[in-house]
């Protein structure tokens, strides 16, 4: 089946005073209908540039500098804003992070429904109304027909996001790009939003792009997952493979971080230094520095996604040609 | 020593990276030097009624034909020189605008220290006040207490005070703002551990607000300051074109351009459009220093 | 929606109160109104009966509460200049002053809302930097100086626009307006932008500021995300979140347009009350003073009590049952 989404070789860069910034650099997945895919990564990995240079909202001055993003396989990266505008919403929904802020505080949830519906299906004024008051009940607010009217700060957090989800995929795009949707709410929120999102993606066969840092949400929810570091993708594959199985150095290190549960750990491991500043990306792979299994060659050049049996990953260890291969430790898990 | 400290302070550097701050500090210098040094650059000295001479009257200035060289912004209705006379107006404008803001950051900064620090009832009702009066724009609470204390005194009496009269009346319209911010700051500090600390060894309340409150808020209230020394400045112009302003024996460039603007339509326009604009490049000179200074100390005061 | 209205009336009473109490003070402290009434010649008995006719023999509070009470139906003595009823005087000059502020006040929020949205949108066109310089100057230039440098340009080398007075003027009963004359419209013009100006470019530069915050925040980028036009994002949500703000700055900002009224009509000669206010302030004519100020707290409280009201329309958060503290 052709992906509904396709992301070649995407590069993202910010012009700045004292140089171009590379956020993004040879960024390239795929996403398949109905799939959720998981993106992970430390803060400034480039995890949010990718989903805001999808649906097309770059902040200024950060722009698409190289690359390709194909919707069901037309180019949308080089849409003008009208016909990308027309996307957005429709064919891309997004869901962000903090709902406390995302909706506007001077309009009722109806009317914001009802404006995002008109804007791209054709819909009366009453049948508009009626869908509204559909939504809010698919995504679990009650008494649904008389909170329509109500205002967001009537809402409370765990309801606002509700709201969100409802205002993303009320003009049933087939993509959903979802913004940390849980980081903002209270640990006991969290799971109801994740649980509400799985169910509305399976019932309308929409596809999911999840950015977040919580492994937690993408073990339960994704199907694969790409993990990011400094705005490039480690690995990427399937999410019980690249969770139990790590192959990336830098994917292992992170699984490493999350407590199990099924097990007592003396103490979680971490990775010793920092992800590297955007203006100061070492040459080569941009993990060496941290890497414990780190080479010459590592230093050189930059690893492209190699296959590793289940999963893809950008270290050379996995290069028949490279003077050294894999421990069996990274390989077997 | 110190000096090379501040040539290589941020301040400096953001000072010299913005060349409309360069410009108009250069601007703000030589308003400050021409008004400061009046009486010793000025080409003529226009008080003394002795070297005035009625035949030099509504001279144009130099560069029109019959202009003289003598005279480079012509001669008003008295014969007196213009260049000067703005020289030695600039020199009463800054002296009320300076002293006003002194004032009114003195009686704010005090006022907004007690009420931050003592909290309570005291708060609440200087607080009050200060919100009453910033409903009223600062002109006017100016122009009514000119008015009062104008009506309180014998009209010889007020003559001779009239400049502290201005400066007080400027003073006090301002004193809010100041005191807003610094009781803010102020209730800031006074709950921090150094501050609470200084209390638990039994220093007294004046002496942690000298020594621990005041230079906290001493940032913010020098961008005040500097902003409302351009709003003193046009507040005293506008007083005393309104005629209720500094005594006309010493005249300011508002007194100057109210005189001015009597020869307006007989044509000597040179009479109000050159104070007009001294006034203006005083002014705005010092609003851009300020809108600098209040970027370059803390981007998020507003 | 009443408890609302109710709480704010009662805020604005203390002020009222404080005002009330100033101008008191003024008449009962400043100067001699009995001397002033009296003139040059007087006996003893005149001026005693005077003194009680004035009730000025009584407790200080009793006179202030007769000085409301007379405040309040619009009684507030002889002017001492002109010896005449002030509630006349200021009844006649009021029309000029009120058709000019509205004139102003039109000005200032129209064209200051209009050229802060553009160059909030915008920011980076040449129009926009252009607007942003000159305002910086309009800030820095004295009203009174505006109207000058307007005079000498559209009065005294073009000869187009009067300088002072204004015009014709029609009479509506007691309302003399200059709306409804040719000459009147045109002496209208040069005021009302000399008044307008220096409020225009401070909404201007408010309405920008607020634009460009709300423009960041992340419900203007949701509704982006969303698909919604640009129309729609700029107009239906950045500026009415913008509006919020907006209206009580711009609020005090017509307060303002009041007080500049005095400077304004003094460089054209407007006929109206601030023209009238400084003419007393500089005669030391107390009871004029006096009550213009009452009237002017008047006019500020109502100025505050209609923002107080259009923010609630507004804004729906303030609607909910209890009170929410609005910070300014």
């Amino acid at each position: 089946m052709a992906p509904i989404l396709d992301v070649r070789d995407l590069r993202v860069e910010f012009p700045t005073r004292r140089g171009t910034l590379t956020a993004l650099d040879g960024v390239s997945f795929a996403i398949e209908p109905g799939e959720v895919l998981g993106v992970v990564g430390e803060s400034g990995a480039g995890k949010s540039m990718t989903g805001a240079a999808i649906i097309g909202l770059l902040e200024p001055p950060g722009r698409i500098a190289g690359g390709q993003i194909l919707l069901n396989g037309r180019r949308i990266d080089n849409l003008p804003h009208e016909q990308m505008r027309r996307i957005r919403g429709r064919e891309i929904g997004a869901i962000f992070q903090d709902p406390l802020t995302t909706l506007n505080p001077l309009y009722t949830v109806g009317d914001q429904l009802i404006e995002t519906m008109q804007t791209h299906l054709d819909l009366s004024g009453g049948e508009a109304r009626q869908r509204a008051i559909g939504w809010l009940e698919m995504v679990g607010i009650p008494a649904a027909a008389q909170r329509v009217d109500s205002y967001p700060h009537e809402f409370s957090g765990g309801m606002r996001q509700r709201v969100v989800i409802a205002l993303a995929l009320c003009a049933e795009p087939k993509l959903v790009v979802a913004d940390e949707p849980t980081t903002a709410l209270d640990v006991s929120i969290q799971a109801q939003i994740i649980a509400l999102l799985k169910r509305l993606a399976r019932e309308k066969g929409t596809a999911m792009m999840l950015v977040t840092h919580d492994m937690g949400v993408i073990a339960e929810t994704a199907d694969r997952v790409a993990v990011m570091y400094a705005g490039r993708i480690a690995e990427i594959g399937p999410v019980r493979e690249v969770v139990k199985d790590p192959r990336h150095p830098y994917s292992t290190g992170l699984m490493a971080s999350i407590p199990p549960l099924d097990r007592r750990v003396e103490h979680l491991a971490q990775i010793d230094g920092a992800m590297p500043r955007l203006s100061a990306i070492p040459p080569g792979c941009a993990f060496n520095p941290r890497c414990p299994h780190v080479f010459d060659r590592c230093r050189v050049e930059r690893p492209e996604l190699l296959e590793t049996g289940a999963t893809r990953a950008a270290c050379w260890l996995y290069d028949p040609a490279s003077e050294k291969q894999a421990p069996e430790a990274l390989r077997h898990g | 020593m110190a000096l090379a400290r501040l040539l290589d302070s941020d301040l400096f550097w953001s000072f010299r990276r913005s060349p409309v701050t360069v410009l108009s500090a250069l601007v703000a210098l030589v308003c400050v030097l021409g008004a400061a040094l009046a009486p010793w650059i000025a080409p003529h000295n226009p008080f003394d009624l002795a070297s005035l001479n009625l035949g030099d009257a509504f001279k144009p200035p130099a560069w029109d034909e019959i202009g003289e060289a003598s005279y480079p912004l012509g001669t008003d209705d008295q014969g007196r020189d213009m260049l000067s006379a703005i020289m030695y107006g600039a020199r009463i404008s800054l002296l009320v605008g300076v002293c006003a803001v002194l004032f009114s950051t003195l009686l704010g900064v005090t006022i907004g220290l007690v009420a931050g620090y003592l909290g309570g009832s005291v708060d609440g009702l200087l607080m009050r006040i200060a919100d009453i009066q910033l409903t009223f724009p600062s002109i006017l609470i100016a122009l009514l207490v000119d008015g009062i204390v104008r009506a309180a005194l014998p009209r010889e009496a007020h003559d001779q005070i009239a400049l502290f009269v201005v400066i007080f009346a400027i003073g006090i319209s301002a004193w809010p703002q100041f005191a807003r911010t610094v009781r803010s700051s102020t209730l800031v500090e006074r709950n921090k551990e150094y501050v609470l600390a200084a209390r638990v060894i039994g220093l007294s309340p004046l002496h942690i607000m000298a020594t621990h409150v005041l230079p906290n808020v001493l940032g913010p209230v020098l961008v005040i300051a500097t902003l409302n020394l351009g709003n003193a400045i046009i507040t005293e112009a506008t007083l005393s074109f309104l005629g209720v302003g500094v005594p006309p024996t010493h005249p300011s460039l508002g007194t100057l351009i109210r005189i001015g603007n009597d020869f307006l339509f007989s044509g000597e326009w040179w009479i109000t459009i050159f104070p007009g604009a001294a006034l203006v490049a005083m002014v705005l000179s010092v609003n851009l220093l300020g809108d600098w200074l209040r970027d370059a100390l803390n981007p998020k005061l507003r | 929606m009443f408890a609302f209205i109710v709480s704010r009336v009662l805020q604005a009473v203390p002020v009222m109160l404080a005002v009330a109490l100033i101008s008191f003070a003024m008449f009962a402290y400043v100067g001699d109104p009995v001397a002033i009434m009296l003139g040059q010649d007087f006996t003893e008995a005149q001026r005693a009966a005077l003194v009680s006719d004035l009730g000025l023999d009584q407790p200080f509070f009793v006179q202030f509460l007769r000085f409301i009470g007379n405040a309040a139906q619009g009684e507030f003595g002889l002017s001492y200049r002109l010896s005449r009823p002030v509630a006349e005087l200021i009844g006649e000059r009021a029309p000029a002053t009120l058709e000019l502020a509205f004139c102003a006040a039109i000005i200032a929020l129209v064209a200051g809302v209009a050229m802060g949205v553009y160059t909030g949108l915008y920011r980076n066109s040449w129009l926009s930097r252009l607007l942003l310089t000159v305002s910086l100057i309009g800030v820095s230039l004295p009203p009174f100086l505006v109207g000058i440098l307007l005079i000498l340009v559209f009065s005294v080398w073009l000869g187009w626009l009067p300088s002072f007075g204004r015009g014709e003027v029609v009479q509506l009963g007691w309302w003399s307006t200059g709306f409804l004359t040719w000459s009147g419209i045109k002496a209208l013009i040069l005021p009302s932008v000399t008044l307008g100006l220096f409020q225009l470019t401070l909404i201007m530069r408010l309405v920008r500021a607020e634009m460009l915050e709300v423009l960041r925040t992340d419900y203007i980028k949701f509704a982006r995300a969303r698909g919604l036009g640009n129309r729609a994002v700029h107009f239906g949500h950045a500026l009415r979140n913008t509006l919020v703000p907006v209206i009580t700055i711009a609020g005090l900002q017509l307060g303002g347009i009041i007080a500049f009224a005095i400077v304004t009509e003094t460089v054209f000669q407007w006929p109206g009350m601030g023209l009238l206010f400084i003419q007393s302030v500089s005669a030391a004519d107390i009871p004029v003073m006096a009550a213009y100020l009452v009237l002017i707290a008047l006019v500020f409280v109502t100025i505050n009590l209609v923002v107080d009201l259009l923010y609630y329309a507004v804004d729906p958060r303030l609607r909910i049952g209890r009170a929410v503290a609005r910070g300014r």
